[in-house]
């Protein structure tokens, strides 16, 4: 359904030699358990996210990939080492973040417009253009039908569509997916993951995926990260040499199934 | 077709019929066992006085409607911002918090009679008690609606870098809504409540005046209109806040 990006490409191509979007050095994430005691749930790890790369991390529920996101986000901070995005401190949320939550968090009391736009709204966006915007985005993922419609009246698949809208109106440097497809249908999941690379590639944009889909993560990623649970860490640093553009045959090439039982291995036999 | 929309009929039916019933049931007992009308008058009794008496029960039921939509619609006024208050701030929770829930704990009934000693003979006092009696239900769920928004919404508008009052206006309020409508709807009837209160201790005009005149004269009869008169009012500004509740609060199913 995504055709094409048009204009919707601010910036152009990022030079080579530019600093990675985001660099974690030695950080990790204790959380207070029961009874004055702490969790040690992430890390020590290492995360280098070079400018325009996609990556993927794929691990067991309960690997600490979701607090990884967090703290990539900016909603959390760790115990210890540093964290930079863009070669400056990384220490709240920003503006250049576009994040796509496990459920698509949209507001019951908005329209699927008025939700695409509430970034605009936040960060005081010139209204016209972010609107424009807005209905560019809903015109490329098929939604602009549904624009003045609730998101209660649309599927599961369609509402992640609008939260991927939402996510990308204010043109963020990096995009950040939380398991963004893990409540749609197996079905709906793969549309929606080769619609998202599509996008990707023609938007020209840095991702990081969280997943337990070890399928989604190699179709879509540039990397795939294997991280192992209590503390979470990262096992594997796996290139994925497929192709681009990657379309619904990409799963079936010899080097796919390949790479899915080398990622396979390595995550079940840490749990063996 | 024509069977299943006849049982429609039979179910919308249903509730009215058992209502009639009883009336007819009362009616009949009271001519039946020959009760005096100023034990209990019997609904035909009731209905022949009402009419009797309209000019004068709908001015009275007019004031009780004003006494108690005004102290109504105060202590929606001074609910909103100390549930704010309360919601942002701890401390200012810790220190209001007692003084409300004291508020709330003091029976009214002992305490109208004072009020009314400290405002005089006007309208204020019963308002006053109007307030006190409602606006615990309104501030309880608003505070509650107000701390309602889901962790991931936040997370949301953090991500996005949002500011209080921004997650305030797009997420907060929004979320509040169905709360502080449901507080509503309690209070409305406590503050029909209230008026009579006020009315019983010291008042010239009201339904809680008629009531108690007419009763202290035997007027058993005008005491039951005027009882169905605020039960009525009480119904139907329950029905009226739920009115406007389904035009506002839109999006729940």
């Amino acid at each position: 359904m995504i055709a094409a990006a048009g204009g919707l490409v601010a910036a152009p191509p990022p030079a080579a030699a530019e600093v990675a979007a985001i660099d974690l050095r030695g950080v990790s994430k204790h959380y207070p358990g029961a009874a004055g005691t702490s969790v040690h749930a992430l890390g020590p790890i290492d995360l280098h996210i070079p400018t325009g790369s996609f990556v993927a991390v794929v691990g067991p529920s309960g690997c600490g990939k979701s607090t990884l996101l967090r703290l990539v986000a900016g909603l959390e901070m760790p115990d210890g080492g540093t964290m930079m995005r863009y070669g400056t401190p990384l220490d709240a949320p920003s503006h250049e973040v576009g994040i796509v939550f496990q459920e698509h968090v949209l507001f019951p009391w908005n329209t699927v417009l008025e939700n695409v736009l509430l970034p605009a709204d936040v960060l005081a966006l010139p209204k016209a253009a972010a609107r424009e915007r807005a209905l560019r985005l809903l015109e490329m993922t098929g939604l602009i039908a549904f624009a003045n419609h609730r998101p209660q009246m649309l599927s599961g698949g369609m509402r992640q569509r609008a939260a991927l809208c939402r996510a990308l109106l204010a043109d963020p440097r990096l995009l950040l997916l939380d398991e963004p497809f893990g409540a749609l249908d197996a079905l709906t999941r793969e549309e929606l993951s080769l619609e998202l690379s599509g996008l990707w590639q023609d938007l020209g944009r840095t991702a990081f995926l969280i997943t337990h889909d070890i399928e989604e993560a190699i179709l879509l990623s540039d990397r795939v990260l294997v991280m192992s649970p209590r503390p979470g860490r990262i096992r594997a640093d796996i290139a994925i040499d497929l192709p681009r553009p990657r379309n619904a045959d990409t799963p079936a090439l010899p080097r796919f199934q390949e790479l899915k039982k080398q990622i396979r291995d390595i995550i079940f036999d840490r749990r063996a | 077709m024509k069977s299943s929309s006849s049982s429609r009929f039979a179910d919308r039916a249903t509730i009215p019929a058992v209502y009639l019933a009883l009336l007819v049931a009362w009616e009949v007992s009271v001519r039946v066992f020959a009760i005096p009308a100023w034990i209990l008058p019997a609904p035909t009794e009731i209905g022949r006085t009402a009419l009797k008496w309209a000019p004068e029960l709908g001015f009275n039921s007019l004031v009780t409607l004003r006494e108690t939509l005004v102290g109504f619609g105060l202590a929606i006024a001074l609910s909103l911002p100390l549930a704010v208050l309360i919601a942002l701030n701890a401390t200012a929770r810790r220190l209001l918090y007692p003084i409300l829930l004291g508020l709330q704990s003091v029976p009214k009934v002992a305490v109208a009679p004072l009020i009314i000693l400290w405002l005089g003979l006007s309208e204020w006092p019963k308002i006053v008690i109007v307030i006190l009696v409602c606006f615990f239900p309104i501030l309880v769920n608003l505070i509650a609606g107000l701390e309602a928004a889901p962790r991931t919404m936040l997370d949301l508008m953090r991500s996005l870098g949002a500011s209080q009052h921004m997650i305030f206006r797009r997420l907060r309020i929004p979320v509040a809504l169905p709360h502080f409508f449901t507080g509503c709807k309690v209070a409305v009837t406590f503050a029909v409540i209230g008026s009579v209160i006020g009315e019983f201790v010291a008042a010239q005009e009201g339904l809680g005046y008629l009531i108690l005149i007419s009763t202290s004269q035997s007027q058993t009869p005008l005491a039951f209109a005027a009882i169905a008169l605020l039960t009525l009012l009480s119904i139907a500004l329950f029905h009226g806040i739920e009115w406007i509740e389904r035009r506002v609060v839109d999006w729940t199913p």
